[in-house]
């Protein structure tokens, strides 16, 4: 293509074309920037913040921010490997996440995210929170909001693939959470159990009922290669 | 559904044409109506304006001011800041609880009357201030708190709890308020008496493109605390393709201890107005928007007039001035109690019906800001000097202060000094001039720049006010030798935490884990090692924020680390047995105890 352009992660060039991402020009390459909210054919949000990356020194997210000719781009410093690991960390501390019994468990983005850091226990204060409802009504599908990490995938998919509004987000700051289009239930709204908004979930705080443990351990998404694999794969082939 | 509600609902939405962009002003209406806005009202707006439930929730439940829970008629919001506290918002707080039998966050049981907190209300040179619905009362003690609950529940109608009015235009039949402007010390530029239509006659006398030279030759930077330079923003937007642009000036004034846009407003509406119509003439805009704070509510009718009045003198509205004749005209909107909305983007979304979560930058306003089309943001002062720039010129302007801060600045100054309110000062002016104009009282510390700006201490004090040194928005906050320097830290941490948006994790989650550090060691419960903690934690939530408020929320505790680290350091010890002072044994132990119906043997050793 005429107007490819090429700029570098960590010193490798890369190639983009005008209108990629950072993220997406990455791992076209074979280069995995962690993310979290981020969730390929999703408008990207920006919010969790695990792929920030420096762009001519000045932090960005990766996932949103547009690629452009000759930047300089870190990716993998020891800074900022610090600070991902903060933000997992934080993110685990928030909510209320019990690994060991979690249907999610060896599927789970946060999880995998975490082993990829070498995050064995978080080291920030649990938070323990009290007041996180969970949501049983549907016959379908449940909401356990103790394990929600706000990353917003299912609002933008139940808006934007599914064309409906179930999901999104009311009150602010640490008291913000996930809401539906309702007074209260799920099975209020037209949530249904084919919705795309069902697949993104990067954790277990969105779940299908009557599915949990039935991929046996040991063929779990992540259980013997971390996440981000499949990406960096991409790069041994070429 | 109750039928009158719906009746009601639908009659508001017709006010605002149904249009789902406007659904802060249609919630705030609905408010003001029903004292809340329920779940019934919520599907009702929603059907009306044809949006989903969701969407109007999130929005409703966002603002501070908006409440989907029932509220008192009335509503007592009693200011939480750290001057306020200084000046005895506690006996006012007590005073308050006790004579309406009821706590903060509670509402009397005949569902008349409501007690909150609220952050910083733009009063803090008349500390303790408070808010009785939209009606400002100022210079508050024990004794007031009382007699306005015992007023209040003789008529219930808050104006009528406002007995004198304050100077200059707080008398004005359309604003009637107690508040004073204290202005201490006027200037050139803003605070000057002005003829109106002046500025604008001349510079619609020049072509859009010499506007924005002449405010690039005056060298002028915007002065709500990023310091832009307002013509290249001006440019860009001009530059921008879109079907209409905007002009938007930010009246969200909502940082603690800020409040000379006030006194601009309350003064010189006129010539931020008319910088206004200049900004939309410069870059080709037809619409200019005044998002103005909610706690600003009082001033609101007094604008309008202002507006109505320029409307009539041929200053606003179709065919301006009959040189140059171009169509402006400037709407109001509202804010509804959220200081993140002073962020440039997280404005625009809030003037957009939505909830006032920062905007992905870029495209930046100058290219797709108000409904993704070119928009110029500019503060309040920033407008006045552009326009001052018109009357005196640019030549004139670049005189006052140093060359890369031309012009003056007002400051907001208050906290332990006998002459707290608004100065008009030249750029490059002292700390110390400051300190000693403003009658500080043996100063130990400096808040320079509100809440998130930085704490300086008496090293600081032959350091200048301009973009080059100690840049600032203009609030200024006093603490003498007998203050405890941690807790204007701690309440700054605490407004953070309430204020985050929520959008992203290092500030919703950081902010916290900050702040919970903080009271730690406040406690006694520090060890020396919690302040490496707080500067790590902090560098990361600055580097990775979204938005300005994450990226500058740390300040407090980091500046405060380097000004003040003595004072941390006295609260933290080194852990004398193998468990850290943070960690409460006997709590830890205390669920097992009752579980097992007997006291733990080990705590007893
Ligand atoms: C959290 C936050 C709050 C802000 N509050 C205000 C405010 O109340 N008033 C204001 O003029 N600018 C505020 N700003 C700065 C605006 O984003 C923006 O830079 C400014 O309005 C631009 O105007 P200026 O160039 O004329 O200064 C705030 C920024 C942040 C990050
Ligand atoms: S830093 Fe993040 S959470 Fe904080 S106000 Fe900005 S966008 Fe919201
Ligand atoms: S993946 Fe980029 S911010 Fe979450």
């Amino acid at each position: 293509m005429s107007d490819t352009f090429t700029f570098t992660i960590d010193g490798v060039e890369v190639a983009a074309e005008p209108g990629q991402t950072i993220l997406e020009a990455a791992q076209n390459a074979g280069i995995y920037i962690p993310r979290l909210c981020h969730r390929d054919g999703l408008e990207p949000a920006g919010a969790c913040r695990v792929c920030t990356v420096m762009v001519d020194g000045r932090p960005q997210t990766a996932c949103n921010f547009p690629a452009s000719e000759g930047v300089v781009v870190d990716n993998e410093t020891d800074q900022l490997l610090e600070l991902r690991r903060d933000i997992i960390d934080m993110l685990f501390v928030e909510g209320n996440h019990w690994c060991m019994f979690c249907e999610k468990s060896g599927d789970c983005e946060l999880q995998a995210l975490a082993y990829r850091f070498g995050i064995a226990a978080p080291s920030f204060p649990f938070q323990f929170p009290a007041d996180r409802q969970a949501d049983l009504s549907h016959p379908d599908i449940w909401i356990d909001r103790d394990r929600c990490i706000l990353c917003g995938r299912c609002v933008r998919a139940s808006r934007d693939l599914d064309g409906k509004h179930v999901f999104d987000f009311v009150d602010r700051g640490p008291a913000k959470r996930i809401a539906v289009n309702a007074e209260a239930r799920l099975r209020d709204t037209d949530a249904d159990v084919t919705d795309e908004a069902l697949e993104v979930c990067p954790v277990g705080a969105l779940m299908k009922k009557g599915t949990g443990f039935d991929v046996p351990v040991g063929r779990r998404t992540y259980d013997w290669e971390p996440i981000g694999s499949e990406i960096e794969k991409r790069q041994t082939q070429e | 559904m109750d039928e009158s509600l719906e009746q009601a609902v639908s009659e508001i939405c017709d006010q605002y044409n149904n249009d789902p962009t406007r659904l802060v002003d249609v919630a705030r209406a609905v408010q003001a109506r029903f004292g809340h806005v329920g779940s019934p009202a919520m599907d009702a707006i929603a059907g009306n304006l044809g949006i989903q439930r969701v969407e109007v929730e999130s929005c409703v439940s966002f603002y501070s001011f908006l409440s989907t829970e029932p509220q008192g008629e009335v509503v007592i919001r009693l200011c939480d800041d750290v001057i306020d506290e200084m000046k005895g918002s506690s006996r006012v707080a007590r005073a308050f609880r006790k004579e309406l039998g009821i706590d903060f966050g509670e509402t009397t049981p005949d569902g008349k009357i409501s007690l909150e907190w609220t952050p910083s209300i733009g009063m803090c040179d008349q500390a303790p201030a408070a808010l009785v619905n939209d009606v400002v009362l100022t210079w508050l003690s024990s004794d007031a708190a009382r007699r306005i609950v015992r007023e209040l529940r003789e008529h219930m109608d808050p104006q009528k709890l406002v007995h004198s009015f304050g100077d200059g235009n707080n008398s004005h039949e359309l604003v009637r308020a107690m508040v004073d402007n204290n202005i201490r010390k006027t200037g050139p530029v803003v605070l000057a008496p002005a003829t109106q239509g002046d500025a604008l006659h001349k510079a619609l006398s020049m072509s859009p493109a010499e506007v924005i030279r002449e405010v690039k030759t005056a060298r002028l930077r915007g002065r709500g605390g990023a310091g832009f330079p307002t013509g290249m923003k001006w440019d860009f937007t001009r530059g921008s393709d879109g079907d209409h642009k905007y002009v938007v000036c930010n009246a969200d004034e909502g940082e603690p201890g800020t409040f000379k846009d006030r006194v601009i407003l309350t003064e010189r509406a006129e010539l931020l107005f008319e910088g206004m119509v200049i900004a939309g003439y410069a870059v080709g805009a037809e619409t200019g928007i005044l998002y103005l704070r909610g706690e600003y509510a009082y001033l609101r009718a007094y604008l309008e007039h202002v507006l109505d009045d320029m409307r009539e003198k041929g200053l606003l509205g179709k065919g301006i001035c009959e040189r140059q004749p171009f169509d402006f005209d400037i709407r109001i909107q509202m804010g509804a109690g959220s200081y993140v909305c002073g962020e440039e983007t997280a404005l625009l979304s809030s003037c957009e019906g939505k909830r006032g979560d920062p905007k992905t930058r870029p495209p930046f306003p100058a290219q797709k800001g108000y409904l993704a089309q070119p928009t110029v943001v500019n503060n309040v002062e920033t407008l006045c000097c552009a326009a001052r720039i018109f009357e005196k010129g640019s030549g004139w302007f670049a005189e006052i202060g140093p060359h890369g801060s031309p012009g003056t600045k007002l400051l907001s100054i208050s906290g332990d000094c006998s002459k707290p309110g608004v100065y008009e000062l030249p750029m490059g002016v002292s700390l110390a001039d400051v300190l000693e104009l403003c009658g500080a009282r043996d100063p130990k510390a400096v808040q320079i720049g509100g809440a998130s700006g930085r704490m300086v201490g008496e090293d600081d004090f032959e350091r200048t006010v301009s973009y080059d040194d100690l840049a600032t928005g203009g609030a200024l906050m006093v603490f003498s030798h007998k203050r405890d320097i941690l807790k204007p830290v701690r309440k700054f941490m605490e407004f953070f935490v309430e204020e985050s948006c929520g959008y992203c994790t290092p500030c919703r989650v950081g902010n916290k884990l900050l702040l919970q550090c903080l009271e730690r060691i406040m406690a006694g419960k520090g060890v020396p090692e919690d302040l490496e903690y707080l500067e790590r934690l902090s560098e990361n939530i600055v580097t990775a924020s979204r938005c300005g408020l994450g990226q500058t929320s740390p300040n407090p505790i980091r500046t405060s680390l380097k000004s003040f680290r003595v004072a941390y350091e006295d609260m933290v010890q080194e852990p004398e047995g193998a468990l850290r002072p943070s960690f409460d044994l006997a709590a830890a132990l205390a669920e097992a105890e009752e579980i097992a119906g007997r006291d733990s043997t080990i705590l007893n050793e």
